[in-house]
């Protein structure tokens, strides 16, 4: 089955020049992280080395080797944010979800990251859990938030709501 | 709204009889609501207002023509979500879902203001109806985001209706290439991506390069912390970057555009892609563009997360699809050889923002903004301890007393102004004393910092100035490429020493070496990233060494900042055991019960101060004390 | 090519067109120190310490990778250069692992050459924070190791994967700090791609390369390599009377010096216990009455005389009998009933005679070589 859904994005690139961050980003869109069998494939495709691919996955960071959580819990350590306590954000999240920067915890339903500045710097300190925008994070609601994700876990297929 | 204008446009008339025909429907007694749905907006929930405004305007039924548009951002974010009632420009800000009603009963009813959902300047205490009596909109000057906040980025024909493709539709048919250069290069602009590289020199190297296919690429991976007008203009006006792309493609002499974006902005990747699927659609982009001959076409390519890739080596590696690597001296410029070999104009968003305007009202209009030798206008993101924080446009040579006092109304609460750092991780950190220094590339450079992308982060006393020198450099070491011995490891050992100095482990003599370090780093490394991450250090010792020698010799930090130097302690006697802070603490450490005096578990503790804001002020059980009272 | 003229530190040098700044110090005589630059392969210039000032200019230029240009004027050394080589080998000694004396690349170690041409000072490394990585060694690999701790990522296994070999085994992975020379997938080289060809390990600066098990050679002895037909130029290193260790031969027109796993390792069946030095025969009644030898007990002994086996059993015979009984064997086979097949260990003049054998005598063209891979 893989392989199949593999193909059909490979398919798109056929015949184009470089892309090779493209099908990576479509690979990931469509896995949740990059397999290591479809690196060798994208390999085989691109007509690189496997060790070329790995290594361009590996430079990237938005590239992950392994499963993601379903949740994705972006703390964003932008200088605002930074000068506005975002560490102390991280840490919160950490101790709350029990795993540190870059992990996933063990039932696959966080995986925590920092990430360098989402843009909204105005609005610092930022959390962004999924594709939602939490602004003006205090360690509180960080709590809350981090709370009413798991609720929402519970009633599979309601929107995350915010605030 | 206007119809739907579905026949190609195929001369430039007919793109001025499109606007007229757009210009006529409107009716003169119709109003709009113009909600802001940039990011920031957008997470204090815009798209709410957006839609209560919709249900409250059929609800209601106010007479004469109402419509509600969606426009980019007005760069005011922390105000969010901000709503403007055209054509009398009422400005609202933090409007939320229930003032809904009242804004549609009030102001489009009766075309009254609603007084209490208008902004109070905090000096004056007087209401401002209109945008630009807001002081925080007075003195900026806003040329690249005239049209954000305006228009609908979802829409070309409302960016037709403000003129859009007019500095097109000028060039392809009545300038040639060489006209368009010479015009760019008479208005003096420079690049707004950090070196100032003139923008006019690198249009004409490309042009007279030879290449079978010329790239035009945009710089839209603004990767610097703390900037973020780039991610606005493409949100909020995506066309000006198109046209300033197409226009850049005419004189260049290349018909292939590249935008690269970071993907950490998804709403600018989706305005864009709908920006392009549009232009396209109307013939704007394509072959035989306004029956001129001139063909041209954009892609969009989103970055994977690295902030090197903003250096243009690296990015044009990074199209290829390979590591982020920078290309060390001496190698080809890329206006010469860039992607795939080939002469490749690259220029920052901004940058290319600045040329529409320029060619509709006349190089030497623009040259006349500005200083002797920066041009124009600059975008700043303002943020930090500012009251007022946001994208902020003013002609250069405007001081940064200026920006950060008239504009950004000051710094927050009681607290006094420390240091204002310019250019995120690859500038410096200036000083009080030197506030009225006139922005402009040369200035900010002379000062030890950079124009960079337009960061400007203010900061207060509360402010520990070696913690924000190891801040940036765990960033630059985070984000070194890896590629030269100097900047992977000089930033890894720079970090190390700062980070000894804040844990009260800093040994005399380790100021000196971090200057040497950072000294060699800044000569001796590939890029620009490894030649500028020093800036903070450098600049940091020389404004704020003593702060520097607190930490190493006294062990202390001033501003109680730097968590191995302070401790937070609740007074015994002064605490009430209200289990608040116990309640409020993230991570559990406060040890306590009812009716019984809480005490902070030092272990546990990541001094995050939580436990002393919310403590009630007339108790003020919790102090923080630094590390050497304990 | 014509030749251009250059000042290097202000004195007048002749230079080819197209060489490079390194090239032409080089060829006059002046020293620039190097780490990532390999002859070899495309420069980098990723390492730094070769940085040198051209026309005075305040940017700094990798002295590898700058062609030199009529005219140019090039200062390798000064304050500025210096401070910034003294600073690059002070953050590179930082992150070592060294422990010279017990180091095999120890004497032709280039970092250690370095060290010693820029020179270093204890009390200000020690100012640093001298990082231990403490990463995994990997063992994997039959004949060399490769120890991360003493990585400089110069990059050149990785160039010569990619350049010399085209195997492309290797690569730099992660980023920054993390940055590693890596396989793919991050895995024991054992289960890569790679074919321990050892053109890395041959041009590794450091001990983050190094062959297992070798020791020095007290002389060299030039030959060609007996694994197959290409007939690759190599030098054995002798120590006594044992061959530890082979060499690819610059001179040699057929490999440049490149060698394969073969070529580069293979030398360890020259002396290995279970080598056959003499042919094996099945065995035949009349020569029963030889000195029988147990196969099993005698593992370890080298074979120094012909065997025939006899029920299971080898059993020592001397060379003119084998000839007699291979030679009354044969003469009962003739055209397509025989086929021979030679080996590349054999001199051509062996190979020629027994072709010419096979062909004339025996009457067929059923033969073959090992080397017609």
């Amino acid at each position: 089955m893989k392989e199949g859904r593999l193909g059909k994005i490979l398919s798109v690139f056929k015949g184009k020049k470089g892309g090779l961050i493209s099908i990576l980003q479509r690979v990931q869109e469509e896995f949740g992280y990059l397999p290591e069998e479809a690196l060798s494939e994208i390999a085989v495709f691109m007509g690189l080395s496997s060790s070329q691919v790995f290594s361009v996955a590996t430079f990237y960071a938005h590239f992950y080797l392994n499963r993601r959580g379903d949740h994705l819990v972006r703390v964003c350590q932008g200088t605002a944010c930074h000068v506005r306590g975002a560490r102390n954000i991280l840490e919160t999240a950490q101790y709350k979800l029990g795993i540190k920067t870059g992990e996933t915890t063990e039932d696959y339903k966080y995986s925590l990251e920092r990430v360098a500045c989402l843009g909204s710097c105005a609005l610092a300190p930022i959390v962004v859990i999924d594709d939602t925008l939490y602004p003006q994070i205090t360690t509180k609601k960080m709590t809350e938030i981090l709370a009413s994700v798991s609720d929402c876990e519970k009633y599979e297929g309601t929107e995350l709501r915010k605030r | 709204m206007s119809p739907r204008q579905k026949a190609k446009i195929e001369t430039p008339e007919s793109l001025e009889r499109l606007r007229e025909s757009i210009l006529a429907q409107e009716r003169p007694d119709a109003k709009t609501v113009v909600v802001c749905c940039g990011t920031g907006c957008l997470a204090s929930g815009s798209h709410d207002v957006r839609e209560s405004f919709e249900q409250e305007i059929r609800a209601q039924e106010p007479d004469g023509d109402i419509i509600v548009k969606k426009a980019g951002c007005r760069g005011y974010c922390e105000h969010g979500p901000i709503v403007v009632v055209e054509p009398e420009s009422m400005f609202y800000h933090c409007v939320t879902t229930g003032d809904v009603s009242e804004i549609v009963s009030e102001s489009l009813n009766k075309g009254d203001s609603v007084e209490r959902l208008l902004y109070e300047d905090p000096a004056t205490g007087k209401k401002c109806v209109h945008e630009i009596d807001i002081p925080f909109y007075k003195k900026q000057r806003r040329l690249v985001l005239r049209n954000c906040g305006h228009v609908d980025p979802t829409d070309i024909q409302d960016y037709v209706r403000f003129d859009g493709y007019q500095a097109l539709a000028k060039v392809i048919s009545k300038l040639s290439p060489e006209e368009v250069i010479s015009h760019i290069k008479e208005s003096g602009l420079r690049g707004r991506g950090g070196a100032g590289f003139p923008t006019g020199l690198k249009w004409e190297s490309s042009r007279n390069a030879p290449g079978e296919v010329k790239y035009i690429v945009c710089n839209g991976d603004e990767g610097d912390p703390g900037a973020f007008m780039d991610r606005s203009v493409m949100e909020g006006d995506p066309h000006i970057v198109l046209e300033g792309m197409m226009i850049a493609g005419y004189a260049v002499g290349s018909n292939k555009g590249i935008i690269y974006v970071r993907s950490e902005y998804p709403l600018a990747v989706q305005h864009l892609t709908t920006a392009i699927a549009q232009a396209t659609d109307l013939g704007l982009l394509g072959d035989n563009i306004m029956g001129s001959g001139f063909a041209f076409e954009i892609e969009i390519v989103k970055g994977a997360g690295a902030f090197v890739c903003g250096e243009s080596t690296a990015l044009v590696m990074s199209i290829e699809g390979k590591r982020g690597f920078p290309l060390p001296l001496p190698r080809p410029n890329t206006s010469v050889s860039g992607l795939w070999g080939m002469p490749t104009v690259l220029n920052n968003v901004e940058t290319l923002a600045c040329v529409p305007v320029i060619i509709q009202k006349g190089a030497e209009w623009f040259s006349h903004i500005g200083t002797d030798k920066s041009k124009g206008t600059k975008v700043f993101a303002l943020s930090g301890h500012v009251r007022n924080t946001g994208l902020v446009e003013v002609s250069m040579g405007t001081t940064l007393r200026e920006i950060i006092y008239d504009i950004g109304g000051g710094v927050r609460g009681s607290k006094r102004f420390k240091a204002v750092q310019t250019g995120g991780p690859s500038g410096g950190c200036i000083p009080e004393s030197l506030l009225d220094l006139p922005v402009d590339y040369e200035s900010l450079a002379e000062a030890g910092s950079i124009m960079g992308s337009g960061g400007m982060l203010v900061m207060d006393e509360d402010t520990c100035m070696v913690n924000m020198a190891r801040y940036f450099l765990d960033f630059a070491q985070e984000e070194s490429c890896g590629q030269c011995t100097l900047c992977k490891l000089g930033t890894r050992q720079m970090f190390q020493i700062l980070y000894d100095i804040t844990k009260g482990e800093g040994r005399p003599g380790d100021i000196e070496v971090l200057l040497e370090l950072a000294e060699a780093v800044k000569a001796g490394s590939i890029c620009g990233l490894g030649q500028s991450v020093p800036n903070p250090v450098i600049t940091t010792i020389k404004y704020f060494k003593e702060e520097y020698e607190e930490h190493i010799h006294e062990k202390r930090c001033r501003a109680l900042v730097c968590r191995q130097l302070i401790s937070y302690r609740i007074k015994d006697y002064r605490c009430k055991a209200c289990l608040l802070c116990l309640k409020a603490c993230p991570v559990d450490a406060i040890i306590g019960a009812k009716w019984q005096v809480h005490e902070i578990d030092q272990t546990k503790c990541i001094k995050c101060g939580t436990c002393m804001e919310v403590c009630p002020p007339k108790f003020k059980a919790v102090e923080c004390v630094s590390g050497q009272e304990m | 090519m014509s030749d251009i003229s250059i000042t290097i530190n202000g004195l007048q040098v002749k230079a080819q067109e197209g060489a490079t700044v390194l090239g032409a110090a080089q060829k006059a005589g002046i020293y620039i120190p190097t780490l990532c630059h390999c002859p070899d392969l495309t420069p980098e210039g990723v390492c730094r310490i070769c940085l040198v000032k051209i026309n005075n200019k305040k940017k700094l230029h990798p002295a590898c990778r700058t062609p030199v240009q009529d005219g140019m004027a090039v200062v390798t050394d000064d304050a500025e250069i210096e401070r910034v080589r003294r600073v690059t080998l002070e953050l590179l000694l930082s992150d070592h692992d060294f422990n010279c004396l017990l180091c095999s690349k120890s004497g032709s170690c280039r970092l250690q050459e370095l060290v010693n041409r820029i020179g270093y000072d204890e009390s200000r490394l020690n100012r640093l924070n001298l990082v231990a990585k403490n990463l995994p060694i990997d063992n994997s690999n039959p004949f060399f190791s490769f120890n991360p701790n003493k990585c400089i990522l110069c990059g050149i296994c990785v160039r010569t994967c990619r350049e010399i070999s085209g195997v492309g085994a290797i690569d730099m992975a992660y980023r920054g700090y993390n940055m590693k020379v890596s396989t793919f997938g991050d895995k024991p080289l054992k289960g890569s791609v790679c074919v321990s060809c050892g053109e890395c390990v041959e041009r590794c600066p450091t001990a983050a390369l190094i062959p297992k098990e070798e020791l020095f050679p007290t002389r060299r002895v030039k030959t060609i390599c007996a694994f197959c037909g290409v007939g690759c130029g190599l030098y054995l290193g002798v120590r006594g009377n044992k061959v530890v260790r082979a060499k690819g031969d610059r001179i040699s027109s057929v490999n440049r010096g490149g060698l394969c796993v073969r070529g580069r390792y293979g030398y360890r069946f020259i002396h290995s216990n279970s080598r056959l030095s003499s042919p094996l025969v099945r065995a035949y009644d009349h020569l029963s009455s030889s000195r029988k030898i147990n196969e099993t007990e005698n593992q370890d002994k080298p074979l120094t005389a012909p065997l025939i086996k006899q029920k299971d059993r080898f059993v020592e015979v001397s060379w003119d009998q084998v000839i007699k009984y291979v030679a009354s064997t044969l003469m009962h086979y003739k055209g397509k009933q025989f086929a021979a097949f030679s080996s590349a260990k054999c001199t051509n003049e062996e190979n020629y005679i027994f072709q010419k054998f096979v062909r004339t005598v025996m009457e067929t063209n059923n033969i073959d070589h090992c080397a017609r891979l």
